[in-house]
């Protein structure tokens, strides 16, 4: 694995990190660059402090893994990357790269086949007709699904759709994929082979991934970076570098051994607002 | 990562749990037996219906030619069915359902689609719509006669607008309603925007309720203009209606009844035949049938 990447998770004081650190650290380009983002949400006359102050760079083709546990703002922080949310304060900068978004269910259009939901990303994206068939092949062999293109969304298990949404995402060319636990409905036995298929994927397209989860395990399993979250209001309290040699295994002592330790960090965390 | 062994059984294990998880496509019913199974259990609602009608006219309960059994009805409905009078009737009736029916459905959708859009508008005419759909047809002739006079379609049509448009309209309203956020969402992050995220996104999202409306909406039309023409009767145009109205000034008992059979199966096939199927078409390809369920 890239040396780079471990030096770039230099340790953070008080959630910040001064934005010029990174260039001396990494000379690769920062493919998304989260500044000093706050947002607050009002309801009436009550408000919410969703997010405070959270500073991130995510290299290109790095895989960065959001940990945090519930009223973190980690859904608020993917839908303002992603331009659903307009954003109060700070600065997101994605250097006009296209940005996908992948949720916890699949969100496929139960309407379609699972070849025309993909179809789809690239028919808003203005694909012209012809080129559309082969590059739909394309992904749905690179999510082994070659057999099921006729299929409709409901005939399908919940990893084969989460499968179709990934493939969806790819079909939009993002550069940039923002995945909100993606994996997180789906059985332990389902989880661990997309682990595996998933890795293998963005090993061959060396995307740029920031990954939202409320697993540990998950987050080290898969991170180059592992970034911890606090709750209500988020901000980033602490990184964690994964030098755990790849392809991993979710039960390698080493990936375990990490888990732990984030795990004390973020209970600790929780504890915060129990008192 | 090289290629090494643990790829390779990876495609093996993803394309086992695929084989394990997926939903396998039956082989289809063969055509005959699913229709019988989807026709038999109307036949026998009929004929429950029929024999217990005959059951209380052998009951002696009123006479025979005030209330005649299913079978001088039925006869009597063979009889007059073949007097071109009766298709004149029919062909008049039908005429006036589709073309009021099309104006309650541009009304509809325009109304549905103004108000499902902005918020305004659904404060102003949300619940004045709903209030509207409590308003017995009948009411309104009053006024439409008074406003349209009695010797043309227009008060009968009037009345039918009235009494379908607020349904499709509410129909389209909470089909719209009814989008799971999640694929709005989806559609967003896409890049779907204004009248491509309509036509590939609302729209199609939003069918299921609209076709729901589109049923009910249906239903309303047809009792309003079965109301039109017993109410406003225009001499000059024999409709379905006006000669029920006309057996009634008779007191032709099967004749009563005869009409009446006519008007409830056209009702009843529109609906069934038509609506039903398109509902049920649109659910089953979108799962929202239970398979056991699709195939009973």
């Amino acid at each position: 694995m890239d040396e780079s990447l471990l030096r770039l998770s230099s340790p953070i004081v008080d959630g910040r990190r001064p934005a010029e650190s990174l260039a001396v650290a990494d000379p690769r380009r920062v493919a998304l660059s989260i500044d000093d983002v706050s947002q607050t949400y009002r309801d009436g006359r009550s408000s919410l402090k969703a997010l405070d102050g959270v500073s991130l760079d995510v290299v290109e083709g790095e895989f960065v893994c959001l940990l945090g546990a519930s009223g973190c703002g980690k859904t608020t922080l993917l839908n303002l990357i992603v331009g659903l949310y307009h954003l109060n304060a700070g600065r997101i900068d994605v250097g006009g790269r296209r940005v996908g978004l992948m949720f916890q269910e699949a969100g496929l259009f139960p309407w379609l086949t699972v070849e025309r939901n993909i179809e789809m990303a690239m028919r808003f994206r203005g694909v012209p007709k012809a080129k559309r068939a082969d590059r739909i092949r394309e992904l749905l062999h690179m999510v082994h699904l070659d057999q099921f293109a006729e299929n409709r969304p409901h005939e399908l298990s919940g990893g084969m759709r989460q499968r179709v949404a990934l493939a969806r995402a790819f079909a939009q060319d993002a550069d940039i994929l923002l995945m909100d636990e993606p994996f997180g409905a789906l059985d332990a036995m389902t989880r661990d082979v997309l682990h595996d298929e998933f890795e293998r994927i963005w090993a061959e397209t060396r995307l740029t991934v920031l990954f939202v989860t409320h697993n540990v395990r998950e987050a080290v399993r898969l991170g180059d970076r592992v970034v911890l979250l606090s709750s209500r209001p988020g901000r980033v309290v602490h990184e964690f570098p994964v030098d755990i040699p790849r392809p991993r295994r979710i039960d390698d002592h080493a990936v375990s051994d990490l888990a732990g330790k984030i795990t004390d960090r973020l209970r600790e965390e929780v504890r915060r607002h129990g008192r | 990562m090289a290629v090494d062994p643990p790829v390779d059984r990876l495609d093996e294990e993803i394309a086992g749990l695929d084989a394990l998880d997926a939903l396998r496509t039956e082989a289809r019913q063969p055509r005959l037996p699913a229709i019988w199974s989807a026709t038999w259990p109307k036949l026998m609602a009929v004929g429950t219906f029929l024999l217990l009608w005959q059951v209380i006219v052998w009951t002696g309960w009123k006479r025979e030619e005030v209330l005649p059994g299913p079978g001088t009805a039925l006869g009597e409905l063979w009889e007059i069915a073949q007097s071109s009078r009766f298709w004149d009737a029919v062909a008049t009736t039908l005429r006036r359902a589709v073309v009021g029916y099309a104006m309650a459905l541009t009304v509809g959708i325009v109304l549905g689609f103004a108000i499902s859009r902005s918020t305004v508008m659904r404060r102003a005419f949300g619940s004045f719509l709903t209030g509207l759909q409590s308003m017995p047809s009948v009411a309104w002739f009053p006024l439409a006669v008074a406003v349209f006079g009695l010797f043309s379609d227009a008060p009968i049509l009037f009345v039918v607008v009235l009494g379908a448009a607020p349904s499709i309209a509410n129909g389209l309203i909470s089909g719209v309603d009814h989008i799971p956020p999640l694929l709005l969402r989806a559609g967003k992050v896409m890049g779907a925007r204004g009248l491509a995220s309509y036509r590939h996104v609302v729209m199609p999202a939003a069918l299921p309720g609209f076709v729901a409306g589109l049923k009910q909406g249906w239903a309303f039309s047809w009792r309003s203009l079965m109301a039109g023409e017993l109410i406003v009767n225009i001499a000059s145009k024999t409709s379905v209606g006006s000669e029920l109205r006309f057996a009634q000034d008779l007191a032709d008992g099967p004749a009563i009844l005869a009409w009446m059979l006519v008007i409830f199966t056209v009702g009843v096939v529109v609906d069934i035949a038509l609506f039903g199927t398109v509902d049920r078409r649109i659910r089953q390809r979108r799962g929202l049938i239970e398979v056991d369920a699709a195939a009973a």
